[in-house]
């Protein structure tokens, strides 16, 4: 007897072998080295296998092809997100190099731990972003999700960033359970684990058939979790501020790029015949989601508080994008997703060196007089405060323009005036940066101790703590050198891509077009 | 073909320039990048062809054919002067700036020049675009240069003063990025293909109901940056904390972008909303005038009796295009240039006289001209012009509005005229209070230095000139103003 073994199509697969071989190279990087050799060596073998899945990628493109009997699905929305994942890793890298966090001369944790758990979270997400089937859908979610908890309380010796670990592995894990108690629900009303088999399992009539739509409500709510929309995004403003900034970064811009279009593959294509009944849902989550974020995000004076605020309401706005479930719709989710990566991580990149260079944290004070002092740092953070305004010539006014034209045309309007109306808000706090960095003088530097921001008794306490630890940054001109260059990068690339947005609309519209025969 | 692509881009071209010269040569480069611009728009005025309708010059690329949007620029007889106003007016607060060491802190100049340059562009590139979006777009990108110009250069209270603006002018623009891309879409439904280019648009009108709501957030959008009566709140605030080129700028040219989208945008794209509306724009433009005349009567403030009377001039406008006749809209078009023309070298005469004085308070100054002649003698041709004495340019330009209003809506036109006689009292009081009376203890009376009169006293030429040849800017714009207006007056003629 001859036993037909299943087809594999090792092509399709590529970037997610490269991501493996990667993680496997960088665990036994770390074990034979130590130091700065293994800073070295591991980040050289992050980065090479980093290149190697993003030339997959560039390879896979234009290939849609079902994967591994139906696990996997091949197209450009997946590949899309697996580049913005592996892009923002291969820019988290060497943002990490001098973090306490991740460097073992001042912190506890060696590179080789943080890079591999980091490769880890990327792989989670580019297979999220193929994923079309429930068990697949949540094994890849926890692949995802785990490494990221770790690394949040990596840095060990700051209270905050345990606290950080801790809260977002308690509350993930409630999201996560949450998915799973829906996806089991979905399974158990349709009959089918696979995306195209809901599609067709599941009438045109959820609201008839309570089983389905308790699953689909408690699938929605857990994936609200992991992408923070509000009312489920208490989690986030606390453990952005509390992980290591790198952390903040990946897990800001990629674990949403990751979420949404898994989002758009559950919804629009396996829910897509019942889209009647869930779009208002998730369309008031989105309006709630905008107005709760722009108005948390006013009085925050912690920048990577106000980003975490800020990263609520643009989760509002791009879940606009998968709301109107149009292909136009999923092509400015994508759009909007590259952009939001380029401006947060230049913005991340500035508030990363600042933390190390002033003893301000990751305060707005940290950013006062930057203008003047450091221009270098001062137009990247510029550019992307103005972006994520929405402002003319940067790449997030077209993302705008583009989720807007989506909501218009989706006869969604109201929605295209709720992004209007929360950018108007957001006004208010993306400015009030550019305001700290162009028109208020360099404060006096903060004495010894780093402020903690949002400091809480316990945090007080820990500060004894804090005066032993060495000083975080010795000469920062020197060595910041890759860090200014990285927010340079991203800051130009916001620029470049809202004065020649056609490639990258190009780009998104491929993904859309992927799924243009699934949207009903 | 082209042309217009180096009036647009050229000054950010020498904004960025600034950043690769020293420090001390910053200021002159952007004076020379602002007077080629200059030479430029003059190029431009000379080779209009006059009395003709339609675009000139027109450049068109696609930009980003996925959305629809498409780089389109063009003139014609409405913005030419507009632009070339703009060219001037950069110049000038330019040539001003360079002249006098602007800004205090030698080490931001460069930014300085770099933002001046870029506003530049965006105002001219608003003035140009026939594309809808892309009009948008200048439109939003014209305020961040102000934005930091006022709050990083400005006086007490900057941050404050500059946040207000930027979000009062932005609330107004985001709402026309809405609906801008509503008229898009709910065109292309008609037609299939999705296109922002004006022309496009003015050939499928929307339906009576959708052009209202897209009416009102347009109107909303120029109102404020006019600004109008009920929504100026942050013109006080902005006013006072402005550096003066800067404010000459904000005064003379960004508040005419409000009034020019009425005619570019407003009545070709909605004209069944405009006339449903015209009565409650009469309103708010006649209560501009009043209340923008009766502030600048009672303000203490020289900034802010030129801002207030900035209200009620504007108000004038928006009376003359909203009229929804060739005459008012006409003189509109002249009445723009020439507010623009007098305000300008207004604020340059307060920064001049606070060189003296030290004060912007009217209570404090008086006498400047006793050992004064030339500064007198042209701020009293400004005065003159700004009290719209026949003969002036400004004389011209109201009494087109008036004309056209009165034969439209007599009310509104006779309420309206009241602010002319306002004007006269304001206008007179700001120039003898400052140069009349005694000199206050203190202060001495200097004559205008060489650097000031040499860009004061071009201005005030072109303010003479323009009186005595206001053909010059009717006659190319009437064309252009009846095509304009050409889709709203048979709608108003089916109604009588």
């Amino acid at each position: 007897m001859e036993i037909q073994a299943p087809h594999i199509d090792w092509a399709g697969l590529s970037p997610l072998l490269a991501l493996t071989g990667g993680i496997l190279a960088v665990l036994v990087a770390a074990l034979v080295t130590s130091g700065r050799a293994q800073r070295i060596a591991v980040s050289a073998m992050s980065l090479i296998s980093l290149a190697a899945a993003a030339a997959a990628c560039a390879w896979q493109w234009g290939e849609r092809d079902d994967l591994l009997a139906g696990a996997l699905r091949l197209d450009e929305l997946g590949l899309a997100v697996a580049l913005i994942a592996i892009a923002s890793a291969a820019f988290c890298i060497p943002l990490s190099w001098r973090e306490e966090a991740a460097d073992r001369a001042v912190g506890p944790v060696g590179h080789g731990e943080f890079q591999l758990l980091l490769l880890s979270s990327a792989l989670g997400m580019a297979l999220l972003a193929s994923s079309q089937n429930l068990i697949t859908l949540f094994v890849s979610l926890e692949l995802l999700s785990i490494p990221l908890y770790a690394l949040c309380g990596s840095n060990l010796r700051r209270r905050e960033s345990l606290e950080s670990g801790l809260k977002y592995l308690v509350i993930g894990s409630l999201g996560s359970a949450t998915l799973l108690y829906g996806l089991a629900f979905v399974y158990g009303a349709s009959g089918s684990t696979d995306f195209t088999g809901i599609r067709e399992g599941i009438g045109g009539d959820v609201l008839s058939d309570p089983v389905l739509l308790i699953g689909i409500a408690l699938a929605a709510t857990g994936l609200a979790f992991k992408l923070s929309i509000a009312p489920f995004h208490q989690w986030t403003p606390d453990v952005y501020q509390g992980a290591p900034t790198p952390v903040t970064a990946f897990m800001a811009v990629a674990t949403k790029a990751a979420a949404f279009a898994v989002l758009v593959r559950f919804f629009d294509v396996a829910l897509g015949p019942a889209a009647g009944d869930w779009q208002p849902a998730l369309a008031a989550l989105a309006a709630v989601s905008i107005a709760v974020g722009n108005v948390g995000a006013l009085g925050q004076s912690s920048l990577k508080r106000l980003l975490g605020y800020s990263g609520v309401a643009q989760a509002g706005y791009m879940l606009v994008g998968v709301v109107v479930a149009t292909e136009a719709g999923i092509s400015a989710l994508v759009f909007y997703l590259a952009a939001y990566a380029l401006m947060n991580l230049a913005a991340f990149a500035v508030i990363a060196l600042r933390e190390r260079e002033t003893g301000f944290g990751d305060d707005i004070r940290s950013v006062e007089g930057l203008g003047a002092e450091r221009p270098a740092l001062a137009w990247p953070l510029t550019i992307s405060m103005l972006a994520l305004a929405g402002i003319p010539g940067t790449a997030g006014f077209i993302g705008k323009l583009f989720l807007i034209e989506a909501a218009v045309e989706g006869d969604y309007t109201w929605l295209g005036v709720a992004i209007v109306i929360g950018t108007m808000v957001s006004l208010a706090y993306y400015l009030r940066v550019v305001a700290a960095v162009w028109m208020r003088p360099a404060p006096e530097p903060a004495a010894g101790v780093p402020a903690i921001a949002g400091g809480s008794p316990d945090a007080e306490a820990a500060r004894a703590d804090e005066l032993a630890r060495p000083e975080p940054n010795a000469t920062p001109e020197r060595r910041s050198l890759t860090v200014v260059a990285l927010a340079i990068i991203a800051g130009a690339a916001t620029i470049f891509f809202g004065v020649v947005p056609s490639p990258l609309v190009e780009w998104a519209e491929a993904a859309g077009e992927a799924l243009a025969p699934f949207l009903s | 073909m082209g042309f217009l692509n180096y009036v647009v881009w050229l000054p950010l071209a020498v904004g960025v320039a600034c950043f690769l010269v020293p420090r001390r040569v910053a200021p002159w480069l952007a004076l020379a990048g602002a007077l080629a611009v200059l030479g430029l728009a003059i190029g431009l005025v000379v080779d209009f062809e006059a009395g003709v309708a339609g675009i000139q010059h027109s450049v068109d690329e696609s930009w980003i054919p996925e959305l629809g949007v498409r780089y389109q620029l063009g003139v014609d007889g409405i913005s030419i002067f507009l632009i070339l106003l703009a060219a001037l007016l950069w110049a000038g607060a330019t040539a001003f700036s360079a002249l006098r060491g602007e800004p205090g802190d030698p080490a931001r100049s460069r930014l300085y020049y770099f933002l001046l340059g870029l506003g530049e562009t965006a105002t001219v590139g608003a003035f140009m675009a026939q594309d809808l979006l892309l009009f948008v777009l200048f439109f939003d990108l014209m305020l961040i240069p102000f934005f930091f110009l006022i709050g990083a250069f400005g006086g007490a209270n900057r941050i404050a003063a500059t946040t207000k603006m930027i979000v009062y002018t932005l609330v107004g623009s985001l709402l026309m990025l809405v609906g801008a891309i509503a008229t898009a879409i709910l065109v292309s439904q008609e037609t299939g293909e999705l296109s922002f280019a004006l022309a496009d648009l003015r050939e499928n009108l929307l339906a009576a109901g959708s052009q209202e709501w897209i009416f009102c957030f347009f109107a909303a959008a120029f109102l404020v940056k006019m600004p109008a009566f009920p929504i100026h709140g942050w013109l006080p605030d902005a006013y006072r904390a402005a550096p003066l080129p800067v404010l000459v700028l904000l005064s003379a040219v960004l508040s005419k972008v409000g009034a020019y989208g009425f005619l570019r945008i407003a009545l070709p794209l909605y004209p069944d909303a405009a006339v449903t509306f015209q009565e409650a724009i009469l309103v708010i433009g006649v209560a501009s005038v009043l209340y923008g005349s009766v502030m600048a009567f009672t303000q203490t403030n020289v900034r802010l009796i030129a801002g207030y009377s900035s209200i009620a001039q504007l108000g004038f406008i928006t009376l003359g295009i909203f009229a929804l006749r060739p005459d008012g809209a006409d003189g509109a078009v002249l009445h723009m240039v020439n507010h623009g023309l007098v305000v300008a070298p207004l604020f340059l005469i307060i920064a001049i006289l606070f060189a003296r004085t030290g004060t912007e308070d009217l209570r404090e100054m008086g006498g400047m001209a006793t050992r004064a002649p030339v500064l007198a003698a042209l701020f009293l041709v400004v005065t003159m012009a700004t009290l719209a004495i026949p003969g002036s340019a400004n004389f011209i330009g109201e009494f087109y509005i008036l004309n056209g209003l009165f034969q439209e809506k007599v009310v509104y036109a006779v309420v309206a005229s009241a602010g002319i006689v306002i004007a006269a009292f304001y206008a007179l009081r700001l120039y003898q209070r400052t140069m009349h009376n005694r000199l206050p203890e203190g202060m001495v009376s200097r004559e205008l230095s060489l650097r000031e009169a040499a860009v004061l006293a071009p201005l005030v030429a072109c303010i003479v000139a323009l009186a005595l040849w206001p053909g010059l800017i009717l006659e190319r714009g009437e064309a252009s103003v009846e095509e304009s207006l050409a889709a709203v007056e048979p709608t108003q003629v089916a109604e009588r």
